[in-house]
């Protein structure tokens, strides 16, 4: 038997619901606003807030793209992708110069966002006061006050036990001057990308109902001690051993052959079109 | 001398009850109530009309027995409850002139993380205890404005060292910690921003004698070193003796006597400090 689906999905009442939601997130940067997130044909946790963001937004005109920790060809890229032409029909591409929105996964892609561009991340824990404080209710409340010694003190802890701030991905960043938010497990080099983006970023948590936004030319700083400055991973005369590219995210990858150290653009259709001569 | 002093801390008819009230424990002006308990309505009457200073580099003990309203008047003054009526005035904020319980939450907070430091009757309440020792002190330091990790560090370390804590067992969770080491870790905490007025609630309630006995000391020490004010809170006379140049009695939420620790020791006027001191002879 095949089931007719309603384009992208969900029925229109549901995505209007959604984008109803989003606009809220949309007018108060970095502000959590929760949302009747939906059951999908995806567990929670793969990804279903991103989904949802997205199958509320595309319209028939518009080309998606789809990656996973900077791959496009991922099982769960790949499995989101497949719902989402399945349900609607349009193009997915690899090209961010072709697409209109970007759903992704621990990465923003190596291409700068364009104006115009909607960039849709998947977030696994949205509250960056969580560890601190487990009560919800106790967690609005310090949004509401602007009182982040919570967070200050995630990171302090941090640098006691490794002596810096190692939070790796998902470091948090202070947005406009007003919310502090977890800018899903991004690496630390892609924070500083999310400050005066140029394309509409939205954050979508399926399991736990959130969703946020930093808007275009919006201020993102990532939070960092006087004495311990913010770092990104650095990478510093190291390039890609495929497409050469120096000042991009890079993989660390173990040669089998020779025990040593390789290193390759994480972002994969970054890398090949530079091989293609693309870019 | 003291009369022209302004105190540090003020506070003025202050009522906390736990329930809305009804017409019989109301009016009545208490008649109806069983000790702080109206048996019409269960609302409990756990601070009734209390007025009291602290002066400069004083401590001021407050006795009374379990459920007497100790440590709502305690909660209130940190504001970790609200009050149902009366005010506060603090030396240090506003030249005392801002009713503090009538302040924003966030100049609540302001009040609670520079002016105050407190202890709580359970360590649970006062220290995070997942988190690092010096990190439960860096807390305090964070909340009040503080971004420099170094200087932090170096704040906690010389607290945690002041309150015996060894220097190689600052970074472990006060989880780990036997209860009069937590209640050290709390001291510490409670001082690091150097507070004009300390609120201590049965820090010894639960230690064995011996440390009983050494915490007493340090905050003798600590309070006569930094000539901090001390609100110090027991159902012990005996802790309040020791440590208390002034003490009040409280009894069913109200303050029954008041007056030099001394001279309340020697002389009580009411017949439950009457009963308290006896106790604590036998
Ligand atoms: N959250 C609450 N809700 C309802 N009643 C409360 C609450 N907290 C305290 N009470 C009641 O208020 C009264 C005063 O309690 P409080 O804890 O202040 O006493 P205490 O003097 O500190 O006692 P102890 O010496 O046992 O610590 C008691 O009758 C108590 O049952
Ligand atoms: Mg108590
Ligand atoms: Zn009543």
């Amino acid at each position: 038997m095949k089931i007719e689906y309603n384009f992208a999905f969900f029925d229109e009442g549901s995505k209007r619901e959604i984008r109803r939601a989003t606009l809220k997130a949309i007018a108060i940067p970095g502000y959590q606003v929760p949302f009747a997130s939906r059951e999908m044909p995806i567990a929670r946790g793969w990804g279903t807030g991103g989904l949802q963001l997205t199958l509320s937004l595309v319209g028939k005109e518009d080309v998606i793209k789809v990656i996973d920790q900077g791959s496009d060809e991922s099982v769960n890229a790949v499995n989101i992708k497949k719902l989402i032409t399945a349900t609607t029909g349009i193009n997915v591409t690899e090209a961010m110069e072709e697409a209109t929105i970007i759903q992704s996964r621990h990465r923003i892609p190596e291409v700068p966002l364009r104006e115009g561009q909607i960039l849709v991340l998947q977030v696994p824990l949205p509250e960056p006061l969580r560890y601190y404080e487990p009560s919800e209710y106790e967690t609005k409340k310090l949004h509401g006050e602007k009182e982040y010694s919570g967070v200050w003190l995630m990171l302090f802890e941090q640098i006691m036990s490794y002596g810096n701030m190692s939070t790796g991905a998902d470091h948090p960043v202070m947005v406009h001057d007003r919310y502090v938010m977890a800018p899903s497990p991004i690496p630390r080099f892609d924070n500083p990308r999310l400050n005066c983006s140029k394309a509409l970023i939205l954050f979508g948590a399926g399991r736990e109902k959130k969703v946020y936004a930093v808007p275009p030319h919006t201020g993102v700083i990532s939070l960092a001690f006087e004495d311990f400055p913010f770092q990104t991973e650095s990478f510093r005369n190291k390039s890609c051993r495929l497409c050469g590219a120096k000042g991009v995210y890079l993989d660390e990858i173990e040669d089998q052959a020779t025990g040593k150290t390789i290193y390759q653009c994480n972002d994969t259709s970054f890398c090949m079109s530079r091989l293609n001569g693309k870019i | 001398m003291k009369d022209f002093e302004q105190p540090v801390l003020r506070v003025s008819h202050l009522n906390k009850q736990y329930g809305k009230g009804c017409a019989s424990c109301r009016d009545a002006g208490g008649m109806v109530l069983n000790k702080n308990f109206c048996p019409v309505c269960a609302t409990v009457y756990a601070c009734r009309d209390i007025t009291f200073e602290v002066y400069a580099g004083e401590i001021l003990g407050v006795v009374g027995e379990s459920g007497s309203g100790k440590s709502t008047l305690m909660q209130c003054l940190y504001f970790d409850q609200k009050v149902s009526g009366g005010e506060a005035y603090i030396s240090s904020y506003k030249s005392g002139r801002e009713n503090i319980f009538t302040e924003s939450s966030q100049q609540k907070r302001y009040i609670r993380n520079r002016m105050m430091g407190k202890v709580y009757q359970n360590p649970v309440l006062g220290l995070k205890m997942d988190f690092s020792s010096i990190g439960n002190i860096a807390e305090k330091l964070i909340a009040a404005g503080n971004r420099n990790v170094r200087e932090m560090e170096a704040r906690g370390k010389e607290l945690l060292e002041h309150v015996n804590i060894p220097v190689y067992r600052i970074k472990e969770a006060p989880r780990n910690f036997s209860g009069g080491m937590q209640q050290r870790v709390q001291i510490a905490k409670a001082l690091s921003n150097n507070p004009p007025l300390l609120l201590l609630d049965e820090v010894t309630t639960g230690l064995d004698l011996s440390v009983q006995a050494s915490v007493l000391d340090l905050i003798k020490q600590i309070q006569r070193r930094l000539k901090i004010s001390v609100l110090i809170v027991s159902h012990d006379l005996g802790v309040i003796r020791m440590l208390a140049d002034r003490t009040i009695v409280i009894l069913d939420g109200r303050i029954v006597e008041q007056g030099l620790t001394d001279q309340i020791l020697e002389d009580p006027q009411h017949g439950y400090t009457q009963q308290l001191v006896q106790s604590l002879l036998v």
